[in-house]
């Protein structure tokens, strides 16, 4: 189940930058023509380190994000997690990787409703083949907060315990880098404040990278480094 | 592992949380209702087929010129099966100096094995059912017989060396036939005295045969070992060369039953497709997910097959039981009806058969679009626009249409109805899809003329388009099948009370001498009864086919070619074709066809000789040899009670051979004397009492007819619950769009006027569509399968509309309404 890159994809790495992009472009067709949503980008991302994508609604955050997290595919341009060229594998081969290497929080949660707190947590591990997801699980559900919430269905958690389970089940496998959209982004203030403090809580104790999509200013703040994207490019 | 582990414990979630009530409702209707009707269709037509043995007083009959092995009975008893024997041969009986040809037909204790016997103590009165066969020493005449050698109850007859005495007069004997094969009158007896009459000596020509009955799964396979193992000139028979008249019946009420088997099939699939297309829709998150989380296409796909697989295992059990609960209560509620005393047992076979057609039925329906469901990208995580994408069209219909086309061919194994049905289906698929699509069309059009519900109604059929357009064809082809199913049992049932009506002829009389043939049609009817057609009789031998002989005793041919080949032929000539015959090939003679050797023949012996137009057929003729010509083929409806014949020859071929005429005629019940009358004044005519036999046709159809309406029924009430649970299964699309509307301010009653619109609109055209489908495929099935006559109806379009209208938005109100009714907030958090 585990993924060893192939020597080939090994080709320029660098164990410095975990992810790195180069020149990524996503071309899709509309009715008015072909649209550039990301446009050319290229950047690395060191091991550790936290960085915050920021800009306005349509700039093609989220578009950049799927494409380093391999959730999608670029037109042109390559993108090396942690030296394994991700363009180079099939759907199955990211998805394997991902299992291993990456986790995600969303805007909007994403737990599996039919699941328990707990289940939702231990979901990637048993991905992973892991053997003790279960106790995993546990402790990190304890870790964000939830011990007394582990048997409980996402429809019986408010927002903010919902996204505490997601955070949870981001952190749970050790992640190499962790991709998060607008975590914040269904929250009031306050909540989306508390959950925002574990966030980074458990990147910094868990020495994460941690790659941040967001609007909100504190938040964005928080990152070492913060990359302003208008119009598919990083200004 | 990993996938099991996970399926189940979804199932298991989501089984808790309510999750997959609908859709375990849907498979578990469709899987009752599949082998409800299925054990149904297998009991009753067990019951039918029973009552049609009687006419061979048996299960199966093994017949031959020489003593039956004892072998053959030894494995019978082995096998649990009953048995006995009957041997006949043609002897003169003697009352005193007065004599008369006879029928002896010695038998062994259990005989008949089915069916009964009737008797009377004196001639031409009514039977009644009688236990056992006459002791040792006794005989029991029939009237004829009695009537013409002028002996009553207590007379002693001598039969060859033998003296044995009348204890009681024989009324009918359920194997008597309707082909009158024999003309001399019958007597029973017991096979113990046949040594004593000497009769049976190297050269005498006696008819042996084997009777066996028991349970259907046995008989059959008792069957195929006699197929095997019996001898050359051993003739085996059962129900399928019983009389034509029941045959007829038995094969009709069989179709109808493999009719709503299919339709019941078709249901299932409906509401798998339907329940599938709910699994997908609510499942594209969870799988989305899975895959970002790191889940390969292969585990989703394992996860999502495996637990439809287990729910489908749920489905099947449950299903299952409660198909054979529902069944169990109809035939005891029916038993009265039905009367017989033990119903037959059910047998596995429907279970397993339903359990196999669920699953082909959801390999069809349900993988392509779970198959589907696993191509979504990952990417819907970021973008919930994001879908999988366009299905593969011959990938997505192709296991589907695979399906269906298997099971009609199950069904019909018939090339060209099959191709039929195929075609048509497919047009009424490409009509309703069609159709749909014109309908989402208009509606967007429409929305701007109607009151702010209908909008609302009418709006989301528009917005929903490939739902319901999908909607459409499931909903349309529903109401379709159940339609066309009544409406061919209409038609059949209209066809078996035009069968028989009650004053059908009921005697037949052959062997009328040409002399006095027209003096006895004035005796008819100065008895006050009227003769049906009177046509000559001529007794012949097919001797050669297109030149080349028929050796007597022909082997090695199909059971049928054997007998009709080496079998006497009663032949006819005739002018005017019989309104009961119906021309299927070649032309009926015209005048200057006079005096031609042209034959005509009926299908059953067409078909089982392989002959075709224009064949010659030699016939050996009272010692004269008669070449012939095959002129054209005629469809007999055996039912009628006329004479009939399978070979008539064209006028001017036979008039100058010597032969006798036949007739049928009605008499009322109680005319003994007139018939006894009738004998007396003319000693040479043979008279058949067919009654009995009448009586057997008319409880087989009684059967049969109770048999289709009750299967109906069930198969409506079981496809009008699938389609609801059809509908129930795009509730939760609704539930969120409610919840909002009514955030936006819209009262409570504009909602469900809004749903009502939308499902009412549906439900019109889909009642509309079906109705035109059910009328022409009911004429084609009608006319071409089941061989009836069409009549077109209108009342069943109105139901199919009307109908149609009503259930889908009951439905879809019933489905709404708990959602309508919530507090809208509860909906928007859930
Ligand atoms: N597959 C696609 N087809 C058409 N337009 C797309 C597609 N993917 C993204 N877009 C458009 O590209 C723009 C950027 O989207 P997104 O990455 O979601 O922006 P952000 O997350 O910065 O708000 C949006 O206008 C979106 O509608
Ligand atoms: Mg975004």
């Amino acid at each position: 189940m585990s993924s060893n890159p192939t020597p080939s994809t090994h080709a320029q790495a660098n164990f410095d930058s975990v992810l790195k992009a180069e020149n990524l472009s996503k071309q899709v067709s509309s009715p008015e023509g072909a649209l550039t949503i990301v446009d050319d980008v290229s950047l690395s991302i060191a091991r550790g380190e936290s960085v915050a994508v920021a800009g306005p609604s349509g700039a093609g955050k989220s578009t950049l994000l799927a494409l380093l997290a391999g959730l999608d595919t670029p037109t042109s341009g390559r993108v090396l997690l942690e030296g394994t060229d991700l363009t180079r594998l099939d759907e199955d081969g990211r998805a394997r990787l991902r299992a291993e290497r990456v986790g995600f929080v969303f805007q909007s949660f994403h737990l599996i409703p039919a699941l328990t707190a707990l289940e939702n947590v231990m979901l990637p591990l048993e991905l992973a083949g892991r053997a003790d997801a279960r106790r995993a699980a546990a402790e990190t559900l304890a870790r964000v907060g939830l011990k007394d919430r582990t048997g409980h269905y996402p429809r019986q958690l408010s927002g903010g315990e919902q996204q505490r389970v997601a955070i949870a089940r981001a952190f749970v496998t050790a992640p190499a880098v962790l991709f998060a959209d607008e975590p914040t982004g269904n929250l009031d203030t306050a909540t989306g404040a508390r959950v925002g403090e574990l966030l980074f809580e458990l990147n910094a104790s868990a020495h994460t990278t941690l790659v941040l999509v967001t609007h909100d200013r504190e938040l964005a703040a928080r990152c070492a480094r913060t990359l302003r994207m208008e119009a598919g490019r990083i200004a | 592992m990993k996938a099991v582990r996970l399926a189940l414990r979804l199932l298991s979630r989501e089984w808790r949380s309510g999750e997959l009530g609908v859709l375990l409702l849907a498979l578990t209707v469709a899987v009752a209702a599949l082998t409800g009707v299925g054990f149904l269709v297998g009991r009753i037509s067990a019951a039918v087929a029973l009552e049609a043995s009687s006419v061979l007083a048996a299960d199966i009959r093994l017949g031959s010129t020489r003593p039956i092995a004892e072998a053959y009975f030894a494995e019978a008893e082995r096998r649990g099966l009953k048995s006995a024997r009957t041997s006949s041969t043609l002897s003169v009986v003697f009352n005193g100096d007065a004599s008369q040809l006879t029928n002896l037909v010695a038998v062994t204790a259990g005989y008949p094995l089915r069916g009964r016997l009737l008797t009377a103590v004196e001639p031409f009165a009514p039977g009644t059912p009688v236990q056992g066969i006459p002791g040792p020493g006794e005989v029991w005449p029939a009237s004829k017989l009695l009537a013409a050698v002028g002996g009553k109850v207590g007379t002693e007859l001598s039969i060859g060396a033998a003296t044995l005495r009348v204890t009681r007069v024989l009324i009918s004997r359920p194997d008597q036939g309707g082909t009158f094969a024999e003309l001399a009158p019958s007597l029973i007896m017991n096979a113990a005295d046949l040594p004593a009459t000497q009769l049976v000596q190297p050269g005498s020509r006696v008819s042996y045969a084997g009777l066996f009955a028991g349970e259907r799964p046995a008989i059959e396979d008792f069957k195929a070992w006699l197929t095997d193992h019996k001898q050359p000139g051993e003739r085996l028979r059962d129900i399928t060369d019983a009389s034509p008249q029941v045959r007829n019946a038995v094969e009709r009420a069989g179709r109808f039953l493999s009719l709503a088997s299919l339709v019941s099939v078709l249901l299932c699939a409906i509401a798998v497709a339907m329940a599938a297309r709910r699994y997908v829709h609510r499942h594209l998150d969870t799988v989305a997910l899975l895959k970002t989380l790191g889940a390969t296409r292969g585990f989703t796909l394992a996860v999502a097959v495996l637990q439809l697989l287990a729910l489908a295992l749920i489905a099947a059990l449950v299903g299952a039981a409660l198909g054979f609960l529902a069944q169990e209560w109809l035939l005891r509620t029916i038993r009265g009806l039905l009367a017989v005393t033990e119903l037959p047992p059910p047998s596995a076979m429907p279970f397993a058969v339903g359990l196999v057609t669920a699953i082909a039925v959801l390999a069809g329906f349900a993988l392509p679009p779970l198959i589907q469901l696993q191509r979504v990208p990952a990417l819907r995580v970021l973008r919930r626009d994001v879908g999988p994408p366009p299905p593969i069209v011959l990938l997505a219909f192709g296991p589907a249409v695979l399906v269906v086309l298997l099971l009609i061919w199950w069904v019909v194994r018939d090339r060209h109805l099959f191709l039929y049905l195929g075609a048509g289906l497919a047009a009424f698929l490409a009509i309703l899809a069609f159709a749909g699509s014109a309908l989402v069309l208009l509606a967007g059009r429409l929305r701007g003329r109607v009151g702010v519900a209908w909008r609302y109604g009418v709006a989301n059929l528009s917005r929903r388009r490939a739902e319901s357009v999908v909607q459409l064809v499931a909903f349309g082809t529903g109401i379709m099948v159940l339609l066309l199913l009544g409406i061919i049992r209409d038609d059949l049932n209209s066809d078996w009370r035009r069968t028989l009506p009650p004053n059908l002829p009921n005697y037949f009389f052959i062997n009328i001498p040409p002399a006095e043939r027209d003096d006895f049609i004035h005796f008819v009817e100065a008895l006050g009864a009227r003769t049906t057609r009177v046509l000559p009789m001529i007794r012949g031998r097919l001797t050669a086919i297109n030149g080349r002989p028929i050796e007597e005793g022909r082997r090695g041919g199909r059971g049928e070619e054997e007998g009709f080949a080496t079998r006497e032929q009663n032949l006819t000539w005739t002018t005017e074709l019989g309104p009961d015959n119906r021309i299927v090939a070649g032309h009926w003679w015209t005048e200057a066809d006079a005096g031609k050797p042209l034959v005509s023949l009926a299908t059953e012996f067409q078909e089982s000789l392989g002959l075709r137009l224009g064949d010659h057929l030699t016939f050996d003729i009272g010692g004269e040899t008669i070449e012939t010509t095959v002129a054209s083929i005629r469809k007999v409806k055996w039912d009628t009670f006329r004479p009939n014949f399978f070979i008539e020859f064209a006028p001017g071929v036979l008039e100058h051979v010597a032969g006798t005429y036949m007739t049928s005629a009605y008499f009322t019940p109680g005319t003994a004397r007139t018939l006894a009358e009738l004998a007396h004044r003319f000693p040479s005519v043979s008279i058949f009492d067919i009654d009995e036999l009448l009586n057997q046709v008319r409880a087989v159809l009684d059967k049969a007819a109770l048999a289709v309406q009750s299967v109906f029924v069930f198969t409506l009430l079981a496809g009008l619950t699938v389609l609801l649970a059809a509908v129930q299964s795009s509730r939760d699309e609704r539930r969120y769009e409610s919840a909002m509307l009514r955030t936006l301010g819209a009262r409570r009653s504009t909602v469900v006027q809004g749903v009502l619109a939308e499902f009412l609109t549906l439900g019109t055209l889909s009642g509309l569509i079906a109705a035109a489908g059910a009328s022409l495929a009911a004429y084609y099935l009608t006319t071409r399968w089941l061989e009836l006559r069409y009549t077109f109806e209108l009342v069943p379009c109105i139901v199919g509309i009307a109908g149609g209208a009503l259930l889908v938005a009951s439905g879809g109100w019933l489905a709404t309404r708990s959602v309508v009714n919530q507090p809208p907030l509860r909906t928007l958090r859930a």
